[in-house]
């Protein structure tokens, strides 16, 4: 259903109201009929939606919908029972993570999945660890090309820390940190990766308003700068239809929505399904 | 005062990245480093390298070699004095079978054959963790000394399983005497300490810590698990394998493969733990509490019952040490649960600060 008098065309010319050079391109990822069940319990029936590329695609539905499910289909953590992943004209039946990293998949966790023992500056360069290959025995020695190999790599992380702005932490173990801060470095070892399509599940969640601007503004950021495609889980309402192009909505692990923010608004299913409906 | 980083600027990464970046530790490091190979064959007696030095060092190795596996990996792990036993085994044959191989070289083959049944027992990691992968390590620990006993050729048919370890000859030199051996065993020991520190400030180390600290993050960043858990487990049992070689050549002797047994890997746990998981040189204070403080507890004992003049019952001094020891490493367990080498870290930081209290 559509809400009147906005007509949104979420074709390949999409305007951005950020930054009007931005284009939308053709379709990156799309999963087609997928479901997931647990024993008896249906986590996930028949969801088909695509993400096209440098859209800001959001995913949001009550507790327990499916969501981050959903997610973890896509990179292989879970592995569906039906349904396919078309992810660059590849069809998968099942990802696998490794697979999901190489092809430029990286990700955010609702409940922050930092390595708690190593630094920041440990955390983001091990999230470039596909893009280094010096052999074990030069790193034992960490003579020539693995000495090279990490100077290089720690000035590409040293620029994501910049980007972040966590230059005084980054020496300090990640379980030192305040939780807005470390979802910051969380959202810096999936940037380390280079990907091309990043999924963030709930990256505000639990933050307060300033936290929630800093992070709205690092994730407009590299979808602008970098021309990541965007992938997001979240429950702030204002966010979401402030940042995303176009909104999934699941609901007991079905899809009850789809479409650009004011469309998914005017939909009389999400309304019932996060207002509740009168029997 | 002295302990001052300020005024150390660094201007390219390759200063900060370096192994020791404040230059107090680079020179305390050089000149222990220094003491020790010229310093302490000056100064010690025999009886210091073959009774305290010797075992030191080469505990240290493996308890290095543990804290690889269990410290950074978190792959827990009770066979380490299995993976020495092989080592051991491994080198006495190669130096028995092949005519003319260096002695070094069978060290490192030896270190190799460790590593090789490492990664067959590190097998079942693959599927459990935590004190279950103990259990199962277990397996490794009660199967390998049986079966160096039960096929007597690994022993060269010796009548009990006793291996006598060939003398230890490099390049027609002699390392014969105690002061040679510790000499050797040194060396031996720094260049491998050096080397699991390169490693573990490099890619292996940090995929090794992030599956330890959270695997399905570290899946799917694209660190393949089973891969990273299987090089943990060759590369400690490498250090074990080679530490159970010169446990054999240049601190015994001769051993049996029973003198390999879980007590032996028990002590070697105690070490990583009460040095501190995940540190390397935490290996090197484990190892030296353990090894050294009941020889030192010994001593006071024996000397404060010399001078009051006190005469107590045959064993009691023997018991004492023991009932000392198990309450030190109680105290040191509940003062600092992260070991020997996190109250080090504190102290250095407390010394940059002093006498300024923040």
């Amino acid at each position: 259903m559509r809400a009147e008098g906005l007509p949104m065309s979420m074709g390949t010319n999409e305007v951005h109201p950020h930054n009007p050079a931005r284009r939308i391109g053709e379709t990156v990822l799309s999963v087609e009929n997928i479901s997931l069940a647990f024993g008896g319990v249906k986590a996930l029936t028949d969801i088909s939606f695509d993400v096209r590329a440098r859209e800001i695609r959001a995913i949001i539905g009550p507790n327990g919908a499916g969501k981050s499910s959903m997610l973890n289909c896509i990179n292989g953590v879970y592995r569906p029972q039906e349904g396919v992943i078309r992810l660059d004209g590849q069809s998968f039946r099942r990802m696998d993570p490794h697979k999901a990293a190489s092809m430029g998949i990286a990700r955010t966790f609702q409940n922050i999945a930092l390595f708690k023992g190593m630094s920041v500056l440990d955390n983001i360069m091990t999230g470039r660890n596909l893009k280094m290959s010096s052999n074990l025995l030069l790193q034992a020695l960490y003579v020539g090309p693995n000495r090279r190999e990490e100077l290089e790599h720690r000035e590409k992380v040293e620029h994501i820390i910049d980007f972040l702005q966590i230059e005084s932490v980054r020496k300090t173990p990640v379980g030192r940190l305040p939780y807005g801060v470390q979802k910051r470095v969380e959202l810096g070892r999936a940037l380390a990766a280079e990907p091309r399509l990043l999924l963030l599940d709930e990256p505000m969640a639990g933050m307060n308003m300033e936290e929630k601007q800093d992070m709205c503004r690092f994730i407009l950021d590299v979808n602008d700068e970098f021309g990541t495609t965007i992938v997001l889980i979240e429950h702030d309402m204002g966010v979401v239809m402030d940042i995303s192009d176009r909104v999934v909505v699941l609901d007991y692990g079905k899809k009850i929505g789809d479409g650009t923010p004011d469309e998914v608004r005017g939909n009389q299913a999400v309304i019932d399904a996060y207002l509740g409906v009168a029997h | 005062m002295l302990y001052r980083e300020s005024g150390q600027f660094k201007t390219s990464y390759a200063a900060d990245q370096q192994l020791f970046p404040i230059l107090q530790d680079r020179v305390a490091v050089l000149a222990l480093l220094a003491f020790a190979l010229v310093g302490v064959p000056l100064v010690a007696t025999d009886y210091w390298f073959t009774a305290i030095l010797m075992p030191f060092l080469v505990f240290s190795l493996a308890t290095l070699g543990l804290n690889i596996l269990t410290g950074y990996a978190g792959q827990l792990s009770l066979g380490t004095a299995a993976f020495m036993a092989v080592g051991a085994v491994a080198a006495y044959n190669f130096q028995l079978r092949v005519p003319g191989i260096p002695i070094l070289v069978s060290f490192v083959l030896g270190g190799l054959s460790a590593a090789a049944v490492g990664v067959l027992f590190g097998l079942p990691s693959l599927r459990i963790k935590g004190f279950y992968l103990a259990v199962a390590t277990l397996a490794a620990q009660f199967f390998i000394p049986w079966l160096l006993v039960k096929v007597s050729w690994f022993s060269n048919y010796s009548s009990s399983g006793v291996i006598t370890a060939q003398p230890m000859v490099i390049a027609g030199f002699a390392f014969d005497t105690p002061v040679r051996k510790y000499l050797l065993v040194l060396v031996i020991v720094a260049v491998m300490a050096l080397a699991a520190k390169n490693m573990v400030r490099s890619r292996v180390g940090r995929a090794w810590m992030a599956v330890r600290d959270m695997d399905v993050a570290a899946s799917v960043i694209g660190i393949r698990i089973m891969q990273t858990k299987l090089i943990a487990f060759a590369v400690s049992s490498f250090y074990c394998g080679v530490a159970g070689a010169l446990y054999a050549f240049a601190y015994l002797g001769s051993v049996e493969p029973d003198g390999f047994n879980l007590d032996l890997s028990f002590r070697i746990l105690f070490m990583v733990i009460i040095g501190g998981v995940g540190s390397i040189l935490g290996s090197f204070l484990g190892a030296a509490f353990i090894t050294l403080l009941p020889i030192l507890l010994e001593v006071i004992l024996t000397d404060v019952t010399a001078m009051t003049g006190i005469s107590l019952p045959p064993g009691f001094i023997s018991m004492a040490q023991l009932v000392v020891f198990g309450a030190l490493i109680i105290f040191f367990l509940i003062v600092e649960p992260h070991g020997l080498a996190r109250l080090w870290q504190i102290g250095k930081e407390k010394l940059r600060l002093w006498p300024f209290p923040h």
